[in-house]
């Protein structure tokens, strides 16, 4: 376990200036995701044209790993399908809990496999994710449930 | 070099009671184990993992009741136990200890067999802002399944409880008032003594939370004068799973048991049941028999050492660390009050708890991060989550230091 590989740079530059943050007006949908490990929280916000995410922004307050892989979701979700991001979620959740899986195929999202090593850190990474799916998968929009990791 | 001149020397040999503790030998991550998190959880010393060996090896069977050696062996360990608990936080009677889970059982065991019944649309139940969520939560239900209101007493910025700001809250309404004795997100040591007199005088009952008070000072039940007061052995050096609860005999004459079962009863018939005497009355079932030989055991390492000289100890302890980890450049003690118990909560700007928490680990230094089960104590500093570095008497300035400097490498890695 080194700790080098968990705070890489990128997560460390996402942490500091986390990309697509703040609101995001007219959104199709919100949901309010919630650790309440750490109490950390963050709202996920989407813009839906037709089946695609047109545009995704967040909000909340969190660790340098739940902080980054958010920024790093909502550049990687971005214009992608619905289908296309629940996939992509399997393929991140794959990567963080399983020791074969690289990761390499996720691009920019590869940057967050070093936290599998660090198993009370995963759900700081997955809340996002988890988060977003539960804006996907709901069949009202503008009412999804609430997430918690718990 | 500043640091080393703020050592209060103690007349205390750490490092022999270290020994004593054998999983402070564990090295973590390549480096030796500080542990600071004994407000979650405190280390066992060989004597109680002994005592718990040795019950299991040689003496264990159900207690009470059986006529066999190893039955009449395991209920005088058991019982024991209470003699020793009654000693330790000086209840008038055995009678008034009674074995519970921990300090969580024992709140709600007082929430539901003493308040319960008794209360009504109008009465008040009175906290404070500090307590643990065990302190909040079977309150809040008891007022549910009643009618009754919670009524919270300030905080104020330092993280202390002003007794005159409480006793403003204390009226006829007031059927119950249960507050910490030391507040386990903050240290804040609270004026248990006198807010017990001010409730008394108005004819409210009380319950103390001593879970972080037990570890750092001595309790003396009859001297605080408080009706009911709860601890877990696993903070005090015994194994999880096993607490006291202490009432006045009075009040738990007049209490509806809890749970019923074996062991709480004189004589049971279809049409009905005679309950047993205190504190069996309370005590259900088969109990953590085990885990009640090593909080007796637990009780008897403290009896045994020099307690003056560890509390000293602990006080220099916090003295150091508040004046070592106040230097750090963006860090900030959350607490502040003027009488503390040996713990230190802080943020450090630009470093989320959580990731300090992982960034100490692996230098093998062992602290809480998160919001401690006290989320109105986070939300009234506007905080999802403190660190916190909890202190026993085993620890040293040295890993004092090795913490300081692990959140200076934190600081370093999110510069």
């Amino acid at each position: 376990m080194e700790l080098d590989d968990l705070y890489r740079d990128v997560i460390l530059d996402h942490n500091r200036h986390p990309r697509n943050f703040g609101p995001l007006d007219g959104a199709d949908a919100s949901v309010e995701g919630f650790n309440p490990m750490c109490g950390d929280r963050l709202t996920v916000r989407l813009k839906m044209a037709g089946d695609t995410i047109a545009d995704i922004r967040f909000e909340g307050q969190g660790c340098a790993i739940s902080t980054a892989s958010a920024s790093l979701m909502t550049e990687a979700v971005k214009g992608r399908s619905r289908a296309d991001a629940l996939g992509l979620f399997g393929r991140v959740h794959e990567m963080l809990t399983d020791d074969e899986a690289s990761g390499e195929e996720l691009g920019k999202l590869a940057a967050l496999s070093g936290v599998r090593e660090f198993p009370a850190r995963v759900k700081c990474a997955s809340l996002c994710w988890h988060t977003l799916a539960s804006a996907l998968r709901s069949p009202d929009p503008q009412h999804p449930a609430a997430v918690s990791t718990e | 070099m500043k640091n080393i001149a703020l050592r209060q020397e103690i007349k205390f040999d750490v490092r022999s009671i270290r020994e004593d503790f054998p999983v402070l030998a564990r090295v973590i991550h390549g480096k030796p184990l500080a542990y600071l998190d004994n407000g979650a959880s405190a280390q066992q010393p060989d004597s109680v993992i002994a005592a718990v060996d040795d019950y299991v090896r040689r003496h264990h069977a159900n207690i009470h009741r059986g006529v066999h050696t190893l039955s009449q062996e395991a209920t005088a360990l058991y019982e024991a136990a209470r003699d020793r608990v009654m000693e330790f936080i000086h209840a008038r009677s055995r009678h008034e200890v009674i074995f519970v889970r921990g300090t969580t059982e024992a709140i709600n065991l007082v929430a539901q067999s003493y308040a319960r019944p008794r209360l009504t649309g109008g009465d008040e139940v009175l906290i404070t802002y500090l307590e643990h969520h065990a302190n909040i939560v079977p309150w809040q239900m008891v007022c549910e399944q009643t009618g009754a209101k919670l009524v919270v007493a300030p905080m104020d910025e330092s993280g202390e409880i002003h007794a005159e700001a409480v006793e403003a809250l204390m009226s006829d309404r007031t059927r119950v008032f249960a507050c910490a004795h030391v507040s386990n997100a903050l240290g804040t040591v609270l004026p248990v003594k006198r807010l017990m007199a001010s409730a008394k005088a108005r004819g409210i009952v009380t319950l103390v939370d001593g879970a972080q008070a037990v570890p750092h000072m001595s309790v003396d039940v009859q001297d605080l004068d408080c009706d009911f007061y709860a601890f877990s052995g696993h903070k005090l050096f015994a194994p999880t799973g096993i607490g006291a609860l202490y009432g006045r005999e009075s009040i738990l004459e007049r209490m509806a048991p809890w749970q019923g079962g074996g062991d709480m009863i004189l004589a049971v018939t279809f049409g009905k049941t005679t309950y047993n005497a205190l504190p069996y009355k309370f005590e259900a079932g088969t109990p953590n028999i085990a885990g009640t030989v090593g909080l007796g055991s637990a009780i008897a390492y403290l009896q045994a050492m020099d307690l003056a000289g560890a509390r000293a100890h602990e006080h220099a302890l916090l003295a150091y660390a508040t004046d070592v980890l106040g230097q750090i450049d963006g860090l900030r003690i959350v607490g502040t009050a003027r009488e503390k118990a040996s713990l230190v909560s802080f943020v450090v700007a630009g470093v989320h708890p959580h990731d300090l928490g992982t960034i100490l680990d692996e230098d093998g230094i062992a602290v809480r991060t998160g919001h401690h089960c006290a989320m109105p104590v986070m939300d009234y500093f506007r905080l999802a989550g403190t660190a916190r570095a909890s202190f026993a008497f085993y620890n040293t300035f040295g890993e004092i230091d090795r913490l300081a400097a692990g959140i200076r490498r934190s600081r370093s890695i999110f510069a």
